[in-house]
């Protein structure tokens, strides 16, 4: 008997160490439910909006201003989709779920009631996010580069960051969410920061063309330098230190939001 | 004629539709910040078309063949793809949440209020909240210099008429709802709508097949009619949009009024 | 068509639903009486619900004749339910509102003026005992006090008849109670109760008269005391031994008892005297782990009746 008790006790331990991949299976198994209806959308609707603005739209700018920056339209705005989108499934990951998780379904409540810990409660729902996130970029850049708007093989790197940039967002929701009442707080959250920042941080046209003052708002976002580093990096024009300067201020970002997702969740679910 | 006769069998309930709009005015006043919120959405549209895509793009050309600034061009259209998504908002998300998780109809139904008051009360609200919205959004585009004549003050109940069409199939289509993630669907229809019915760019833009296909849409009918109404360009065709989304409109009402009492009433 | 005095509020003659190939309910007849309190009482899926939809007229019967006040549901719905005051069994009360609010918006559903549902509400807070939470939010309040909100706010209307689905089912003991002594106001004052209930004590509680229900059918009729001397004895022995199947333990008991039900985990024993009963199990030695003298309820009632208990 007090053997099987060690034994027990050793596992539970070493999944408390380990433990944010129980949680990350537990939404992969929720998503399996669900996953053609999001994964259609997630991946078709950035992909229309590539048809209705790029080509579309785009037959009137380069008939106007003979494209953008040198290259057709499509080109231009290609890179911006792909890192506006990967920001908005991931926001929408980070956002229902959570709330829901608290108020809703008690999910955290059970996770926590095990040896998991907050830390890899919110751990694991991130790299759960990682996935989903990176499948849909995926999809998109496969596309998009079909549609010969890809212009360098550098453009490859252009998915990890555009996912980096999602996740960035991503953490900095999660915190975000997990300290609403209610779910008003969300919507006000997709039509007042994600919405103007997916149309104003140079996604469909260069934020030069701003008001000043509102350039410099734009230099804050974190989807501002997602899209100009994936922009570069699909056109062939990136240099290193202008890529890895990006990185690493979406990297403080997504470590930032991490932490402050644990610590708002201790707040919540630890009384 | 069998379905009419059966639409005509739906209990009316006490034509007291009007309290379920008062109930709504009463539960928004607590959700209010949404409400104005969304009238965010499209002005800011407005600004990403007129500072950034507008220069990009230049002047276009109208059904008439006038030149206009491209704001000029688009704003029409935002209003009338606005009024579709507020009411399509309303009308799917907030209706599936009192169906299946308020369960407001099933009290407001054991009082004197039938199936028919529920679609009629609903979708009225939503169209109710498309007129301020429309008449917000048109004030914005008066400042942003994008309205050239006064016929663009029809544009407001334009847009209700927009709303009214979407709603009620919006709400109808909502009473097969299971899952939240049955409205990815919906989005999935509405999406296309938003960024292919001669919204952005001209129908002339299209190939001739696909210029039937847009032509097809009701948004495109929404976008048209309120565009001749804004760019001063009314004419024969005024009479086919208008045709349409009244159309619309009552079919979708008299098919909500239906599938609400096959849904509660059995 | 007015209501003539001798006539029932409610008269339901061979009256059918059914959904699918399921029967839910199969033709049953029932008379309530102005004044009365009736209970439908038996288990979860014996008919009483939609039997009670099919008063409340949001469900059509599929067959037999049901009138209420005098009305045919199938063409004057709206103006009977203009009459009747509804407590669903789960509460559907407008989460949106505020307590005060709910009473308010259902008032107007009836089309009753602005200034009189403000009158009735303040008038059924203080009935509900919620006055005090008149501008709160409804989500916070505890399972008694939505519950009492749901029968303030069918009572708007000032209603003729209240129909209650389950009214005290998921509540802790007490609020049971403070739920009870408020139905039994409205009964004092005339108010027409018919409920549904699967607790035997909130019947005997409630109830002038009651039907059980059993698989869409009425297998009993009459006041609670009535039944439960026609179809039971006075006093019941329980009896529990430390086994798998009391049935091994029926030959110890025979010819004790007027009748031996057998139950999972314990015997019952039927008789008009349990004391002389329990010497007699002593006197053949017989050891129990624990024996118990209580009287009947409309429990052994329907044990009695269907042969199946009524909370499983």
């Amino acid at each position: 008997m007090a053997s099987d008790l060690e034994v027990t006790t050793d596992r539970a331990q070493r999944l408390a160490g380990g433990g944010w991949q129980a949680v990350a299976v537990h939404w992969l198994r929720k998503y399996r439910r669900v996953w053609v209806s999001t994964l259609i959308t997630s991946s078709l609707s950035p992909l229309l909006y590539l048809a209705g603005m790029g080509i579309g739209l785009g037959m009137l700018v380069d008939r106007g201003a003979g494209g953008v920056g040198g290259v057709p339209y499509v080109v231009f705005v290609a890179p911006g989709l792909l890192a506006a989108s990967t920001l908005q499934v991931a926001a929408g990951e980070t956002t229902f779920s959570v709330l829901g998780s608290i108020k809703w379904t008690p999910i955290y409540h059970g996770m926590l009631a095990t040896p998991l810990r907050v830390r890899d409660v919110v751990l694991g729902q991130l790299v759960y996010v990682l996935l989903r996130v990176t499948s849909a970029a995926i999809v998109f850049f496969v596309i998009a580069a079909a549609l010969g708007t890809v212009r360098s093989w550098w453009g490859l790197l252009a998915v990890p960051v555009s996912v980096l940039g999602g996740m960035a967002f991503a953490s900095c929701c999660f915190a975000y969410s997990a300290n609403l009442r209610n779910d008003q707080g969300i919507m006000l959250m997709f039509r007042f920061v994600v919405m103007p920042m997916s149309l104003f941080s140079g996604t469909f046209f260069p934020i030069e063309q701003l008001p000043g003052w509102l350039q410099p708002v734009a230099w804050v976002t974190p989807l501002w330098h997602a899209v100009e580093a994936c922009r570069a990096l699909v056109l062939g024009t990136a240099t290193v230190g202008g890529v890895l300067v990006h990185c690493a201020y979406l990297a403080v970002w997504l470590v930032g939001g991490y932490l402050l997702s644990v610590r708002v969740l201790r707040g919540r679910m630890v009384v | 004629m069998a379905v009419l006769e059966r639409i005509s069998r739906v209990p009316a309930g006490a034509g007291m539709a009007r309290m379920l709009v008062e109930r709504n005015y009463r539960s928004s006043r607590r959700t209010w910040s949404i409400i104005v919120s969304g009238f965010f959405e499209p002005v800011f549209f407005l600004f990403a078309m007129g500072v950034g895509i507008g220069a990009l793009v230049g002047d276009v050309a109208t059904g008439d063949g006038r030149l206009v600034p491209y704001v000029v061009f688009v704003a029409p259209a935002l209003l009338a793809a606005s009024a579709m998504n507020g009411a399509i908002f309303d009308s799917t998300t907030n209706v599936f949440f009192k169906l299946k998780y308020a369960r407001l109809y099933d009290s407001v139904l054991s009082t004197p209020l039938g199936p028919r008051d529920i679609a009629v009360g609903e979708i009225s609200w939503a169209l109710l909240r498309g007129v301020v919205y429309s008449g917000a959004f048109l004030a914005v585009a008066v400042a942003a210099g994008a309205v050239t004549t006064w016929t663009a003050v029809l544009a407001v109940p334009a847009a209700s008429l927009i709303g009214w069409a979407f709603a009620s199939v919006g709400m109808a289509t909502t009473t097969y709802m299971r899952t939240w993630s049955d409205f990815e669907y919906v989005q999935l229809a509405i999406l296309p709508m938003f960024l292919f019915s001669a919204t952005f760019f001209p129908l002339s833009t299209y190939p001739p097949v696909l210029q039937w296909v847009v032509q097809a849409t009701p948004l495109y009918h929404g976008v048209a009619m309120v565009r001749d109404l804004m760019l001063d360009e009314v004419g024969a065709g005024m009479l086919v949009h208008v045709g349409y989304l009244v159309g619309m409109g009552l079919l979708g009402t008299a098919w909500t009024a239906l599938r609400i009492e096959r849904l509660l009433l059995r | 068509m007015p209501l003539s005095p001798s006539e029932p509020l409610i008269r339901a003659r061979g009256l059918v639903k059914t959904f699918g190939d399921f029967t839910a309910v199969d033709g049953i007849d029932v008379d309530v009486h102005p004044g009365e309190s009736f209970g439908f009482l038996g288990p979860n899926g014996a008919g009483k619900s939609s039997t009670m939809r099919m008063i409340g007229c949001v469900s059509p019967p599929t067959g037999g004749s049901l009138r209420i006040l005098g009305m045919d549901p199938g063409t004057q719905g709206p103006a009977i339910r203009a009459r009747l005051g509804v407590v669903p069994q789960r509460d559907s009360l407008d989460e949106e509102l505020t307590v005060e609010e709910n009473i308010w918006v259902y008032g107007r559903y009836f089309g009753l003026p602005r200034p009189v549902v403000r009158e009735r509400a303040a008038e059924l807070l203080e009935f509900a005992q919620l006055s005090e939470r008149a501008r709160s939010v409804v989500e916070p309040l505890s399972g008694g006090m939505k519950r009492r909100l749901t029968i303030a706010r069918a009572l708007v209307n000032t209603p003729q008849i209240l129909l209650l689905d389950e009214p005290t089912t998921g509540l802790d003991p007490q609020a049971r109670h403070v739920l009870w002594d408020r139905l039994f106001r409205l009964k004092r004052e005339g108010v027409t109760l018919v409920l549904t209930t699967h607790y035997m004590d909130e019947a005997e509680q409630l109830c002038d008269r009651l039907v059980v229900m059993d698989h869409g059918r009425i297998v009993a009729e009459g006041s609670p005391r009535a039944l439960i001397a026609e179809h039971s004895t006075r006093e019941v022995l329980e009896l529990r031994f430390d086994t798998h199947d009391h049935t091994a333990h029926l030959a110890d008991v025979d010819g004790i008892a007027d009748r031996v039900e057998v139950l999972p985990d314990r015997l019952l024993l039927y008789t008009p005297d349990g004391e002389s009963a329990q010497s007699e199990i002593a006197r053949r030695g017989i050891e129990p782990l624990s024996s118990l003298v209580r009287r009947s309820t409309l429990e052994d009632v329907f044990l009695h009746l269907t042969g199946r208990t009524l909370v499983d």
